[in-house]
């Protein structure tokens, strides 16, 4: 047992700028991957609330790390799927922007 | 505000917020994709730093280890498998990324207005100990929530055999 002074509302903050970073990542970049990879990011940004209110919350327990644990593994699996869809479109499109991404014929 | 720089554990989030602020920013201001993917890497380093600083070690070292380690690696590979050479349009500023900039703006001002109007309580005495932390998660897992573990390792299963299934080379493609 410690004690922690690290302030709560302004790990949350830190949490909200990079979700905020990941949204206008995934928004605005051209290349696929770096669309998914900003998904990735705003995932992230969600497990550090998760830890933080799982460690420095009314409540201390470790619900919220185990949490964070499953979505670390979906996050893993998505990511996985996600790429081998990007593949598959590079082979199929020859580019890997997502203005291409517009119609199913070739 | 003060107080909190005097402690080493604050000092030392503010510097690790810093850090991960900054690699976000050279991730938006980066042209090439490939230096995207390494600044992308900086950040989950930075989250994983965070974990550990919070005293959640399980979670931190499986951070460094899927994050830092597999998934930048398999963003590596797909930039190479893909087009390498890639590069974000240099053009300023279309509508699409405006309105993104702007969407994404109006919600980080609202989230850090809802975070600052809150009242938060927190527990100041935190357990740090290493051997608790994952002495604890391990019981959880294997107790609490066996369902959603074996879940979880069938949907690891079905995305391999899935991702597998989708960047397959068919037939018709090899005739090409």
């Amino acid at each position: 047992m410690t004690t922690v002074h690290i302030p709560l509302p302004s790990v949350l903050a830190l949490a909200a700028i990079l979700f905020c970073i990941g949204l206008y990542g995934a928004l605005s970049k051209r290349s696929l991957i770096i669309v998914l990879v900003s998904l990735e990011l705003m995932l992230s940004s969600v497990n550090i609330n998760l830890v933080a209110f799982s460690q420095l919350g009314a409540f201390p327990n470790l619900r919220g790390q185990v949490f964070s644990l499953f979505t670390i593994t979906v996050a893993a699996a998505e990511i996985a799927v996600g790429f081998a869809i990007v593949l598959a479109f590079f082979r199929f499109r020859k580019s890997a922007d997502a203005d291409d991404a517009n119609s199913q014929k070739r | 505000m003060v107080h909190f720089f005097s402690h080493g554990d604050s000092l030392a989030f503010y510097v690790l917020a810093l850090i991960i602020l900054l690699s976000a920013m050279l991730f938006l201001q980066f042209r090439k994709v490939i230096y995207m993917a390494l600044a992308m890497g900086a950040i989950f380093v930075g989250c994983a730093a965070l974990f550990l600083l919070l005293g959640a070690v399980f979670v931190g070292i499986a951070q460094v280890m899927i994050y830092a380690g597999a998934i930048t690696i398999l963003m590596m590979f797909a930039i190479m498998l893909t087009n390498h050479e890639a590069t974000e349009s240099v053009s300023a500023f279309g509508i699409r990324k405006g309105l993104a900039a702007l969407g994404a703006f109006l919600l980080a001002v609202i989230l850090l207005f809802t975070i600052r109007a809150t009242h938060w309580r927190q527990s100041l005495v935190v357990n740090t100990d290493t051997q608790h932390n994952v002495d604890k998660i391990g019981f959880m897992l294997f107790r609490q929530y066996t369902i959603p573990f074996e879940l979880v390792s069938l949907l690891l299963l079905a995305a391999l055999v899935g991702a597998v299934w989708i960047a397959r080379q068919t037939k018709e493609e090899k005739q090409d």
